[in-house]
């Protein structure tokens, strides 16, 4: 039994069985889908089959005589909205672009653009339904990439798109452009011995949660809703949702299920309005669900792009200038995160001339939403890559030219401030001790590359609730939803504060009505900004428990001290004896009442997360086939509350990451049409592909923070397409610059070597 | 409108007769008519494994299959995993190894792995990475998945527990919140 764990922690560190976990191993726990009532209806949305038309007439009456029909409803049912900025969590979101999301107006904008939703008896019968709907559209060009979308005279998707540098009189299909400076590059690149310039393409991919979008909603006659389903911020889809439907914020209440995976997919909103709006139609609930071609085609992917990337090293290897040009797709509207892949792209090394241009571009592909760590792995393939060019040019391992080049305290970010405590060269260093990378890597066509990635995390606001009841044991309440088993994360904080059992604390998600606001569970913030709260909030019970002992023993409150769960006298001796908390929680009543520990936070100082993989391959240079041998990633927690999870986000982390380099793309033909609407095609990682990823946590803790936490959950997925490019090259020669490497691709890459060799060969005879 | 049918199916050791339109696969009849809703959807298409049940021994994706064509068949859902109070024991060590993040294709997983150690009881690494082949998890990575069925077999193997399918009620009962031996701090 592990009674403790180190640096003097009793809790916190070990890894205790998650207490949500008996419900999910026995099918009990609940998401979305799994949610019935009486009376209730079923849903289905009508999508657009054309990445980019008008949408002249819509015809309804058909549909709605089939016999189970209750209701249709199209954009003409929503308000219309001014174009505002409003923040939800970790973006900020155009409301009027939000509600053209969520049922087109006038124009569809990508293959699977909302048309009308159907509620009926069944959801056969709102299929059915859906084929009656009469659509008439007039077919416009679609604009598929960055490239044609920034061509002048490009096909324009939103005629009332501006950005600043172009003015307020020019149709646009760039959103923003964002430019970050040091420095002079021009002179930086005359200080280098060498320079590497490339240009990138990487293919938009898809979270890929298992579990489909859902909602079931439920509008009352008072004019109160309840929103039950699975989302990673139960406030923000309070927040939008009454914002699109036009309700009062307060009169939603948003019920977070079981959520099964979202890694930023599930922030926003898509089924939840709807199913609102179909139940004021009908006085029924009303439940949506996706199917996974719907989840494909038209929830929030991240980001292809194309990046150009040059980067300039002195012979012994020191970074002197970099300048980096991005055009991310933003989907048919604005907000691509392109703005955090200018500021992750080379954030990693201390570079005294920078100059980075990054442009969000519309296209007429679905609106890009969050993806772990969003829009930095893009990036990092690009600056890990070229990195690793230059190592090569100088005669420098790898790890050393990031170590040498590598950021640290005091170091400025590319957007200006210097680095407080960070963990980067540790994680380097934690690579180079591994037995993966002191392996020696043996046999043809085989290959070894390192990467590593830097990602911000977020704080923003958490509150939570922490309940002594009069057994002793404890409840713990937050808003933050549970994704990757946070709840035992926030139950060990508490626990660890009040001294008392793991098995003591039972940790509860509350709905919206019943805890504080409390932002998205993403950003890597659950733990740093919610464990946050929990501890605060665990600190007032402390408070409390002294007042109570000290009213018992007619002392000051200042004259108990509480440690290890026990309540004594500040000075020993005499006849007071320590009190235990279950003593004291069994006399609440007669020391004035429960005990409700309370805290909000609005966390500043978060602490930025650092990673380095390594990876083994083998390719098939007949089929262009990587075979991933080995996997290894370092990465800084700042403090692993539950090592178990932490390793879990980091070995989750790096399979996508992996998918990401080798397999994942959308797949759009030449009309706009997404092609791969399925899980064969859309081919993520199985557990055939994957061999055991090792791990190897770093702690570097965040100043600041009570326990020095720092996020976990994204920075994981941002080295490995670069680390497999950088593998892939060691293994057979050829340098990737696009996304996917799939057989296809890199058999390309390997056959034109092979003919440039021969024809080198044949020049040479 | 469909006409309905009456299915008799042995799910999970009882017999069960129910009524159900005959274009509903057995995962609608499982979740919307049995509100046995522990089998997830995730793709509709077989592809994702989360709705995966053994059938007479064999795991299938009851996405692909009619209510109907179960007819007479024995089904066995996560539901019925565990028995009583005490848990299967790949229940146990998926808990012990931090084997689920979001737990959406946890039931399809277990029934997969279930149905690979009832045929063979000593899996290699790369046997049960054959076998789970076809149920997709995103969160995991599915490291802490293959550690856990490798542990679960040698548990069954009698290693640990001597009970096939069961692990003790006392280790099952303070699952959670239990302290792990192997659960040092790095």
């Amino acid at each position: 039994m592990a009674a403790s764990s180190s640096n003097g922690f009793r809790v916190i560190g070990t890894r205790p069985i998650r207490h949500d976990g008996v419900d999910k191993v026995t099918g009990r726990a609940k998401y979305g889908a799994d949610y019935a009532f009486p009376g209730m209806l079923h849903g289905k949305v009508l999508r657009s089959p054309h990445p980019h038309a008008n949408i002249k007439s819509i015809k309804i009456d058909k549909a709605l005589a089939l016999p189970g029909v209750k209701a249709i409803v199209t954009s003409a049912d929503l308000p219309a909205l001014p174009d505002k900025m409003e923040a939800a969590g970790e973006q900020a979101i155009n409301l009027n672009h939000l509600s053209m999301n969520i049922l087109a107006r006038g124009k569809a904008l990508y293959d699977g653009h909302p048309i009308a939703a159907v509620a009926a008896t069944s959801p056969h019968i709102a299929d059915e339904a859906l084929r009656l709907i009469e659509v008439e559209y007039e077919l416009l060009p679609p604009v598929m990439t960055v490239e044609d979308a920034m061509k002048p005279g490009a096909t324009i998707l939103l005629p009332s798109l501006r950005n600043k540098e172009d003015g307020p009189d020019k149709e646009t299909n760039v959103a923003a452009h964002l430019q970050f400076k040091r420095g002079d590059v021009a002179e930086g690149f005359k200080q280098a011995d060498y320079v590497i310039e490339r240009e990138f393409k990487t293919a938009m991919v898809h979270q890929g949660y298992i579990e489909p979008h859902n909602a079931v909603g439920i509008y009352n006659a008072d004019g109160h809703a309840t929103i039950y389903c699975s989302t990673q911020g139960s406030f923000v889809v309070r927040a939008l949702s009454a914002a699109v439907l036009g309700i009062a914020e307060g009169k939603i209440k948003v019920v977070p299920a079981e959520i099964g995976g979202g890694f930023g997919g599930k922030t926003t909103i898509y089924l939840e309005p709807l199913s609102v709006l179909l139940s004021q139609k009908t006085g029924h609930p009303v439940k949506l669900t996706m199917t996974r071609a719907e989840v494909l085609r038209a929830t929030g992917p991240t980001s292809g792009s194309t990046i150009r990337c040059k980067m300039g090293a002195t012979k012994d290897g020191k970074l002197v200038a970099a300048q980096c040009w991005l055009a991310y797709e933003a989907g048919a509207f604005p907000g691509s995160p392109v703005g955090a892949g200018a500021m992750t792209i080379v954030a990693p090394y201390n570079i005294p001339n920078i100059l980075v241009d990054a442009y969000d571009v519309v296209v007429n592909r679905p609106k890009t939403a969050a993806y772990r760590a969003p829009g930095a792995s893009n990036a990092a393939m690009a600056s890990e890559t070229v990195l690793d060019e230059l190592a090569e040019k100088c005669g420098i391992d790898p790890l050393e030219m990031r170590l040498m080049n590598g950021s640290e305290e005091g170091t400025p970010q590319t957007v200006g401030p210097p680095f407080k405590r960070i963990g980067f060269k540790e994680t380097v260093e934690a690579i180079k001790n591994s037995p993966h990378y002191k392996s020696k890597l043996t046999g043809a066509n085989r290959g070894r590359g390192v990467a590593s990635g830097f990602w911000f995390n977020v704080g923003l606001q958490s509150s939570a609730t922490v309940n002594i009841h009069t057994d002793g044991t404890v409840s713990v309440v937050i808003g933050s939803v549970d994704i990757g088993g946070t709840r035992a994360a926030q139950a060990m904080i508490a626990a660890e504060v009040l001294g008392v059992d793991i098995n003591d604390v039972r940790p509860t998600i509350a709905d919206t009505d019943s805890i504080g606001h409390t932002d998205v569970t993403g950003g890597s913030r659950t733990c740093f900004a919610t464990g946050w709260a929990v501890y605060e909030a665990a600190q007032d019970c402390v408070r409390q428990l002294k007042e109570r002992a000290a009213k018992l023993w007619e002392k000051k409150p200042d004259e108990v001290v509480f440690e290890n769960g026990m309540l004594s006298p500040a000075q020993p001796g005499g006849e007071l004896k320590p009190m235990s908390i279950k003593q004291i929680a069994s006399r609440l009543a007669r020391t004035g009442g429960p005990i409700v520990g309370r805290a909000t936070v609005n966390a500043r100082g978060v602490g930025p997360a650092f990673a380095t993989v390594c990876v083994d391959v083998e390719v098939d240079p007949d089929t262009g086939k990587t075979q991933i041998l080995r996997a290894t990633i370092a990465q800084d927690a700042g403090k692993a509350i539950h090592p178990s999870y932490v390793e879990g986000q980091m070995q989750g982390g790096m399979a996508q990451g992996l998918g990401w380099g080798l397999n994942e793309e959308y797949f759009y033909d030449d009309r706009g049409i997404l092609r791969n609407t399925g899980l064969l095609d859309y081919r993520m990682p199985t557990c055939l592909d994957l061999p055991a990823i090792e791990t190897a946590i770093v702690e570097v803790p965040t100043p600041g923070h009570p326990l020095g936490i720092r996020g976990v959950g994204e920075v994981s997925i941002v080295p490995p397409p670069a680390a497999l490019a950088n593998a892939i090259y060691h293994a057979v020669g050829v340098r990737m610059t696009e996304l996917p490497m799939s057989p296809p691709r890199l058999l390309k890459a390997i056959l034109k070597k092979r003919a440039a060799g021969e024809a080198q060969a044949a020049a040479a005879d | 409108m469909a006409n309905k049918v009456i299915v008799e199916i042995n799910i999970n050791g009882d017999p069960v007769e129910l009524l159900c339109e005959p274009r509903q696969s057995l995962l609608e009849v499982l979740r919307d008519v049995l509100e046995l809703t522990g089998s997830k959807e995730g793709c509709l298409t077989g592809d994702c494994g989360a709705c995966t049940v053994v059938i007479d021994g064999r795991p299938v994706c009851s996405c692909l299959m009619l209510g109907v064509e179960a007819a007479g068949k024995n089904v066995a859902t996560v539901e019925g995993l565990a028995s009583g109070m005490s848990l299967h024991v790949l229940q146990q060590k998926f808990l012990e190894h931090a084997s689920l993040q979001c737990g959406i294709c946890t039931p399809g997983v277990l029934m997969s792995a279930k149905a690979l150690l009832d045929r063979n009881p000593n899996p290699t690494e790369a046997e049960i990475r054959y076998a789970l082949a076809g149920n997709l998890c995103r969160c995991t990575g599915y490291d802490k998945i293959v550690r856990a069925v490798t542990d679960a077999a040698a548990a069954l193997a009698g290693r640990t527990h001597p009970a096939h399918g069961t692990v003790p009620s006392e280790t099952a009962s303070g699952m959670a919140g239990e302290m792990l031996a192997k659960g040092e701090a790095k």
